[in-house]
């Protein structure tokens, strides 16, 4: 599954809760850099299936969740590791990039 | 190392994939390098100026052009290019973060630009907390605030613009004493009741806590060196993605942009450029521009490659 779709009413149970790391993928349909970030996120998703879990979180419809992480620009990715944001990268950035953290969760 | 490709593109924004449209149909053998699918435009929140196209997104546009470069055959593959050079038999080596190596009889450089920053204190410390290079992107979440926005050119002022319909008002800091953008652009920046324009004025500090909060500006405003901001917008240029072409020994102008002939050719034999980063496009960095000098480009592969 290339990316689970949340909404500010399973974000606790979906990210907080995971036992595994969770990147968080904060995007809207007005945001064209979000949707070129798209395949990245979806690439990663499939590469690190069962080690790492891939949520995407549109934040026009899901303000809480924006606000208590203090979103003010997207696309904004955030890596969780148990349930406490660990990296938060602001811009479209390449998919190495994102893999740095991981692989510092995963050890 | 397999494969040695005729031409290889690197960058996917209009130039390149234009490029690649021209090629696949010269029969050109091709791949394209980029580590963005899109280009620039992907941020423009409204394109009204590319011919046969009255109104549409950047982003749409930018899939319309990747749809018909994949229609035609190409190959995209997103990787950063790190690294080019060329060996002792003419043939360009083209290296990638991913440690990958390709390698092409000819090359299309089509990287553009990075946003420039206004390279000030607590920039890169609110970035994504206030400080934002997409107005199209993070508008939304300055409902009803005060923000303020740096540049004098159409993204500036289209960004002001675009800014007005949800901030409650929109400083437009500009260092000259005069806007440079569109005349068509410039109008509708002085209609909006919400736009004040500061001139002769940049952003000398950003500070905030948790997030933004006021910047220092180089000129006082009513008296004041501090303007009290929720949002900063940065739209002061484009800085040309050139390094990775230096150990060639091409040859750039003196901001660091591609030098070429008439017919995209540049200082090294085989090594063409188009787009936002050619020095010719310096003016006029349009998308038309971009899809132009791609196709010129893609002729100048096609004519050096018959000749070898």
């Amino acid at each position: 599954m290339a990316g689970i779709t949340i909404t500010d009413q399973s974000f606790e149970s979906e990210v907080v809760q995971s036992k595994v790391p969770v990147l968080v993928d904060f995007w809207a349909s007005w945001c064209g850099p979000c949707k070129m970030l798209t395949p990245t996120i979806e690439e990663i998703a499939a590469q690190y299936d069962g080690q790492v879990k891939v949520c995407k979180l549109e934040v026009d419809n899901n303000q809480q969740s924006a606000q208590k992480y203090n979103i003010l620009s997207i696309p904004t990715v955030i890596l969780f590791n148990k349930g406490e944001p660990v990296a938060q990268m602001v811009g479209v950035q390449p998919k190495e990039k994102f893999e740095e953290e991981i692989k510092k969760v995963l050890g | 190392m397999s494969t040695v490709y005729d031409l290889i593109i690197i960058g996917a924004g209009p130039a390149g994939l234009s490029a690649s449209i021209y090629a696949s149909r010269f029969g050109i053998k091709h791949l394209i390098l980029a580590k963005e699918q899109g280009g620039t435009i992907v941020w423009a929140s409204e394109v009204a100026n590319y011919p046969g196209i009255p109104d549409i997104t950047g982003f749409e546009l930018a899939q319309e052009f990747i749809a018909h470069a994949k229609k035609l055959g190409a190959e995209i593959s997103q990787q950063e290019v790190m690294r080019i050079n060329k060996n002792d038999q003419g043939v360009f080596e083209i290296t990638t973060t991913a440690a990958k190596t390709y390698q092409s009889k000819t090359v299309i450089m089509a990287t553009g630009t990075r946003r420039r920053s206004l390279g000030v204190p607590g920039e890169k410390e609110f970035l994504g907390k206030g400080v934002s290079y997409c107005c199209t992107c993070d508008a939304a979440f300055f409902k009803n605030k005060i923000v303020a926005i740096v540049g004098g050119a159409n993204a500036a002022c289209s960004g002001a613009v675009h800014l007005s319909k949800f901030a409650q008002k929109v400083y437009l800091l500009y260092r000259q004493d005069k806007l440079r953008a569109e005349p068509f652009w410039v109008k509708e920046v002085e209609s909006l009741p919400n736009i004040e324009i500061l001139y002769e004025t940049t952003v000398i500090e950003i500070k905030g806590n948790k997030s933004l909060e006021s910047v220092v500006l180089s000129k006082p405003y009513k008296g004041k060196n501090t303007l009290f901001v929720s949002g900063l917008f940065i739209e002061v240029g484009g800085v040309p993605i050139s390094e990775m072409a230096k150990e060639l020994g091409i040859k750039l102008d003196k901001s660091g942009y591609i030098v070429t002939d008439n017919n995209m050719v540049t200082s090294v034999p085989g090594f063409f450029c188009a787009g936002d980063l050619n020095s010719k496009s310096r003016g006029l960095q349009q998308i038309v521009t971009a899809t132009s000098q791609g196709a010129w480009a893609a002729l100048a592969s096609y004519k050096f490659l018959k000749k070898a």
